[in-house]
């Protein structure tokens, strides 16, 4: 059930009130046990908005502290020594990493979680599909300091392969030269992080081509069309916009998570041009790692760059939430 | 997965082009397997996984050209889109199931009653022995108390979107609650954070557990707000016409009915939370010894203690192997709690009213 928080059912089915339920429902207002009741859950709910600012508020607050001091720029310094007198450091390598790293994650996750959402709803025996979408359920759950030990232990020493074949074929190209060190890369990260994102964005993406209008794959189907191009036509144009917000919820997750990253990676503070070779890092693997021997000057500029990683997540997750509205107006007319 | 089959009948028929028998694809997958192995042993390769992906590339070239040959383009298309399709569900389930291989297989090697019922206390952490008792115990605590904020909260939220929310401000809060689910956990953690830095306080557990509500809450209002759903209008409008106030019909009528779905979803925020690392780590801190008082001092848990276990080992194999245990246990307690809260779901369901 836990895919109920990403549902893209459309808005609540609850009935516009007629003239007669509106009246009742002022009288009902009326009453002490209605009015506290009412007072208690717009509270809860007023409550929820005051974290967010206040998070916002908090967050900004001890930033600009930091950033007060800072002796470079906050954006483009490509360093983060917080005890230096004065202090320098800025987000450059942090974004760069979180980035690179994210987007490794996308092109890896976002086509093998389609094609399993769409063997779950449209190729899977149908024995098969119920056990393999629970799976993915409950894959979804596996904490993610697991991921980061299995990641550290067992999918580091199995990349040597990998890096070392990425080299002798593509190493001329740069992004794919090996220095033979441990490989406790960007590339690595990446490819957990893509394992760690696969669920969520199955998850939601299977929702959405369940939602297919079967008279539209049944017509394609009578035109003679072959499965694949059912999919083609009917499954992916409808879900188009459903796995694009999947996609950007996996990348929100992608973006902000700290502990497998702190794990995997060894971090370092310069841009690597090979995603082979260990160094850069993240924003939330930078704030993990530093955050034990940090001064509370060093607190408060790592707080800097939380804030930076809270818009950034705010941004991505806020854009996939229209998308999946806009969607659900769409299919109304459609359905 | 012979499909063309599945769409026509059995007859032979005169408008049907020629097609490939139904055991095909198994007979193309040995073929593929058996060749590609072939080329990797000629070529020397040792990677178990490159064997693989040559024997995948193989099979989805070879499908491709055998019905190509035999049935035309459009179903060669078809049948390659299949065979992605089952290869990438094959490349997704390797790492998964490798996952909670290693860890059931490494994690059995220490896990018993003396490491479950001893604390770290006297152990360094590079040595053999200790446990995870004052881990358990913090992660009891800080958990439970982030539920006893965040589910009430949660659930009085979902109910005012559900059951009151117009206008405005149920739309603000809507979105709010969307975005609020992806905050990723190591800003909950530096906001509570900053605020501790604010009052100067020390790290305690149930700052955690403060972070953690934040984190349960969106989750909570989500899953209540389907399960509230649910619950069909006839049984409202029969409480109001019996002159029921709203709040005794939210109360006796909407939350009985929707109880189980509203308890799997607590259970199942409870069992995300329990697996965060990153807020723990900022606002408890860790601590190798049993401090069972949640309100005072550095404490433990389960996550954090794995995350400790593996960076302050320096390789060695001790610490690695109560990381896995700890961390095997932390799996058995996450998997548990969602079988259950399934169970309830599937056994509480409330009932549409078709």
């Amino acid at each position: 059930m836990d895919i109920s928080t990403y549902t893209t059912d459309a808005p609540p089915p609850t009935p516009r009130p007629t003239e007669t339920e509106r009246k009742r429902a002022a009288r009902g207002a009326t009453r002490p046990g209605d009015r506290i009741f009412l007072g208690l859950s717009r509270g809860s709910g007023i409550l929820l908005l005051v974290i967010m600012a206040a998070i916002a508020v908090f967050l900004s607050y001890r930033a600009s502290l930091a950033i007060g001091k800072d002796h470079g720029n906050f954006l483009t310094t490509f360093e983060w020594n917080t005890g230096l007198q004065p202090p320098v450091f800025g987000i450059a390598i942090l974004a760069f990493g979180t980035i690179v790293s994210s987007i490794i994650a996308m092109a890896l996750a976002v086509p093998v979680a389609v094609a399993i959402a769409l063997f779950i709803t449209h190729y899977a025996p149908r024995r098969m599909a119920g056990p393999v979408a629970y799976v993915i359920d409950l894959l979804a759950a596996v904490p993610s300091i697991v991921y980061g030990l299995w990641g550290a232990l067992v999918l580091v020493p199995h990349m040597n392969g990998l890096f070392g074949w990425l080299n002798d074929y593509l190493g001329w190209t740069g992004i794919f030269s090996w220095d033979e060190g441990a490989p406790r890369s960007m590339l690595t990260v990446g490819i957990l992080l893509a394992i760690m994102i696969l669920p969520i964005i199955t998850n939601v993406s299977r929702e959405v081509f369940r939602q297919v209008p079967q008279m539209h794959e049944e017509a394609a189907l009578a035109l003679g069309a072959t499965r694949w191009e059912v999919i083609r036509m009917a499954v992916i144009p409808f879900g188009r916009s459903g796995v694009i917000s999947a996609s950007m919820l996996g990348l929100g997750r992608a973006l902000g998570e700290t502990i497998a990253v702190a794990t995997v990676l060894s971090p370092a503070f310069d841009i690597q041009a090979s995603l082979l070779n260990p160094g850069g890092g993240t924003f939330a693997q930078n704030i993990a790692s530093k955050f034990s021997e940090a001064t509370p000057f060093g607190r408060d500029a790592l707080i800097a760059s939380g804030l930076v990683l809270f818009v950034i997540t705010l941004l991505v997750n806020g854009a996939a939430r229209v998308i999946i509205a806009r969607r659900a107006e769409y299919s109304g007319a459609n359905a | 997965m012979s499909h063309a089959a599945t769409i026509h009948d059995k007859r032979p028929s005169t408008l049907r082009g020629a097609s490939l028998p139904k055991w095909s694809p198994w007979a193309i997958a040995v073929g593929s397997i058996v060749v590609g192995i072939g080329i990797s042993l000629a070529a020397g390769l040792d990677s178990k996984i490159q064997w693989g992906l040559i024997a995948a590339i193989l099979f989805v070239l070879g499908t491709y050209g055998i019905a190509a040959r035999v049935e035309g383009r459009r179903q060669a298309k078809d049948r390659v889109a299949t065979s992605f399709v089952w290869v990438a569900f094959v490349i997704a389930v390797v790492p998964l199931v490798s996952l909670i291989w290693t860890t059931i297989a490494r994690g059995v090697k220490v896990l018993d009653v003396y490491f479950l019922t001893h604390s770290m206390g006297v152990v360094a952490d590079t040595e053999p022995g200790g446990g995870i008792y004052h881990a358990i115990i913090g992660s009891l605590e800080q958990v439970g108390l982030a539920t006893l904020i965040g589910a009430p909260i949660g659930v009085m939220t979902a109910i005012y979107l559900v059951e009151y929310g117009r206008g405005r401000l149920a739309k603000a809060v809507t979105f709010f609650v969307d975005v609020m689910t992806g905050i990723p956990s190591i800003v909950a953690g530096l906001f509570i954070l900053s605020l501790m830095l604010m009052f100067e306080m020390q790290p305690f557990g149930f700052a955690g557990s403060l972070a953690l509500a934040i984190l349960m809450m969106p989750v909570v209002v989500r899953s209540t707000e389907e399960m509230l759903k649910l619950v069909p209008n006839e049984l409202r409008e029969a409480s109001l016409a019996l002159g029921v106030p709203k709040w005794r019909t939210i109360l006796k009528v909407v939350l009985p009915t929707s109880i189980g779905g509203i308890t799997t979803g607590i259970m199942l925020s409870v069992a995300r939370i329990a697996g965060e690392t990153a807020p723990v780590l900022l606002l408890v801190f860790g601590n190798p010894f049993i401090n069972s008082n949640p309100f005072e001092g550095a404490q433990a848990s389960l996550p954090l203690y794995i995350y400790q276990q593996f960076s302050n080992s320096a390789g060695s194999g001790a610490a690695y192997d109560r990381a896995w245990a700890a961390s095997l246990t932390l799996i058995a307690f996450v998997m548990i709690l969602n079988l259950v809260a399934r169970g309830i779901a599937r056994w509480k369901a409330p009932k549409t009213g078709r």
